[in-house]
């Protein structure tokens, strides 16, 4: 089975959404690659690996609900030769079992790729409990583990590949939620650590990431109807943080605004500015995210609305951060 | 290396002297680090390790990354004063290694840091997540089709912690026969006896009600080690023993003190310590 990408492709996995992709992934990358193993605690179904448990039943260890042995038995095959990929909800990964991250994949550096289920708002009315406000936030802050947040179907199979190639510990944050918004169409170039430039624009450039890379190309062609110019560029890895292509951004426009379904605290956003903070006229930085209080629970489309995440909210921040000295409506 | 067959014996009778240098090693190392050092819960596993290391395991010493060696985890990693002499003793690491423990800049501080060309097989010091490591090992290890074996230590107050009861019921539900855990039964923890502060209650039927096969022996008696350890063990099911130790043993005035769970030697405590081994012996 190979997994290609085109129209036709793109359309019928964003029915299926980011997590039945992800199963999708998973079973393509096993199918070549003896080495892979899947670990699930208790949400093989959940996860869309229903098939890969049907195809590969000797590959797929369920720890039942048990975050943190999830975490430490997936270490232990990794150490072993496997390439383990772990998947549960975002919080369960990276606060249930933050310790056994730090431990495993961070300070022994084993080659897990932790997988984020459901993160940001996706998870709708289970409420904040299963929600991904901070995932990246905790993870971040760890020595030496990769995270990428794929920005649509296409960009998990990528990722999914790129994982299995890429020795080390990764975080993969699977965001948005079934009928997800498309941003590739065609093959393309994918490499972790390297933002992709997707739209040129002159007055502002957007630095988004997961499922905000989809919101921000629709913004960006709202401002131009509006006679603005902005640029988008996709930052796939939040780690590493691709600083080649920021420090070109911040050479080239005098406005940036970071776009992401995550905190505002500790994420993308918090990553662009933590870099950029020492550089010299550097340009001013809106950071677009989920604000510092617990919202109300409804569905995906009603949380975005009601979080400021969709393409008319972004696009009116934007337009007021480039005309007025706003100093902070993310 | 492990000895097998006609000189069982005798190999078995060399493992008290090996004790006995690794408790001479634990003091010296403990006195030269002129810091505190968790002294209690490393006596407490010599006979463990020197079982393990000089007995029991198979691995090469020049060949620390050997595909087929068995693996060893300290899930207790507060226990390394008796590891790194267990590591010593088996010309592991070597003097120069050994005598720089708790140095700056050091690979061997006061827990375990994985180290595969020091033999050291993972990290630790977060208690309640050796055992997780070792279940995925040994799960991998069947899946390769490899007979190698893991062992390792935790302590009855590690116990405490809920992860390794994750861990505990998913070895027994893989079947993992080449998983053996030793529980460090030393009656204490940091803050006092367990039974004051959390009750290990009857952890051998703990165990045995998670899926195990248990065993209990006294921790300090090298033949029931031995015995144990190198008998036969059921292969599709965990081995669980439970050794019932003395938390400071072989130093007199350390054996039950929990005063000595985390301290500091003097020169003049450290001569104490060392009559105290001598008149034991």
């Amino acid at each position: 089975m190979t997994l290609e990408i085109n129209a036709t492709t793109v359309r019928q996995w964003s029915r299926v959404g980011p997590r039945g992709m992800y199963g999708q992934a998973i079973l393509d990358v096993a199918t070549r690659h003896e080495q892979v193993v899947v670990l699930s605690a208790d949400l093989g179904n959940s996860s869309g690996l229903d098939r890969f448990k049907n195809s590969f039943p000797d590959r797929f260890i369920n720890v039942g609900v048990a975050e943190q042995n999830l975490i430490g038995v997936a270490a232990g095959v990794a150490r072993e030769g496997f390439v383990p990929f772990a998947s549960s909800f975002a919080p369960f990964i990276s606060m249930r079992a933050s310790e056994q991250v730090r431990m495993n994949l961070g300070y022994m550096n084993l080659n897990v790729k932790a997988v984020g289920i459901g993160s940001g708002l996706a998870m709708g009315f289970l409420g904040n409990s299963h929600f991904g406000l901070e995932d990246v936030a905790v993870l971040r802050s760890i020595p030496g583990i990769t995270i990428v947040s794929p920005a649509d179907c296409a960009e998990i199979v990528k990722t999914v590949r790129a994982a299995v190639d890429l020795e080390g510990p990764m975080y993969i944050r699977l965001t948005g939620s079934v009928n997800c918004p498309i941003v590739n169409t065609q093959e393309y170039d994918f490499e972790v650590g390297k933002a992709i430039a997707l739209r040129g624009g002159s007055e502002v450039a957007l630095i988004a990431t997961g499922s905000m890379v989809a919101v921000s190309l629709a913004a960006a062609a709202e401002l131009e109807r509006r006679g603005l110019s902005a640029a988008v560029y996709n930052f796939h890895t939040i780690k590493p943080l691709d600083i080649d292509t920021l420090q070109g951004i911040c050479e080239k426009y005098l406005n940036i605004v970071t776009v992401e379904e995550h905190a505002r605290i500790g994420g993308l956003g918090s990553a662009v500015a933590e870099t950029t903070a020492a550089w010299g006229n550097r340009p001013r930085h809106l950071i677009v995210g989920l604000p510092d209080v617990w919202g109300k629970t409804g569905d995906y489309s009603y949380l975005l609305e009601h979080h400021e995440l969709t393409t008319s909210h972004v696009t009116a921040k934007v337009e007021r951060f480039l005309g007025s000295d706003l100093k902070c409506c993310g | 290396m492990a000895v097998n067959g006609v000189d069982d014996m005798k190999a078995n009778k060399d493992i008290e002297p090996m004790a006995m240098r690794m408790r001479r090693r634990i003091l010296d190392m403990s006195l030269r680090c002129e810091g505190p050092t968790h002294l209690g819960g490393g006596l407490s596993i010599v006979e463990i390790l020197a079982v393990l290391y000089g007995r029991v395991m198979n691995y090469r010493s020049d060949d620390t990354r050997w595909v087929d060696r068995d693996r060893f985890i300290l899930s207790k990693g507060h226990g390394v004063l008796a590891y790194f002499s267990a590591l010593a003793e088996a010309s592991i690491i070597n003097e120069e290694t050994f005598r720089s423990f708790k140095v700056n800049g050091s690979a061997l501080i006061a827990h375990p840091v994985m180290n595969l060309d020091l033999g050291i097989e993972s990290s630790n010091g977060s208690l309640g997540q050796g055992l997780s490591l070792a279940v995925g090992m040994g799960w991998a290890a069947r899946q390769q089709g490899k007979t190698w074996k893991i062992y390792l230590v935790l302590g009855d107050g590690e116990c405490n912690e809920g992860s390794v009861w994750e861990a505990a019921m998913s070895a027994a539900q893989y079947g993992l026969g080449n998983l053996v855990a030793v529980i460090d039964n030393n009656r204490f923890q940091s803050d006092g006896l367990t039974e004051d502060i959390i009750s290990s209650g009857r952890l051998a039927e703990k165990w045995r009600s998670f899926g195990w096969n248990v065993h209990e022996v006294d921790g300090h008696d090298i033949d029931q080690l031995i015995t144990v350890l190198t008998g036969s063990l059921p292969s599709e099911m965990p081995t669980c023993v439970i050794a019932h130790t003395v938390k400071g043993k072989g130093v007199h005035f350390m054996e039950n003190n929990n005063e000595w769970h985390h301290n500091r030697l003097t020169q003049s405590t450290y001569e104490k310590a060392i009559a105290s081994l001598t008149v034991a012996s």
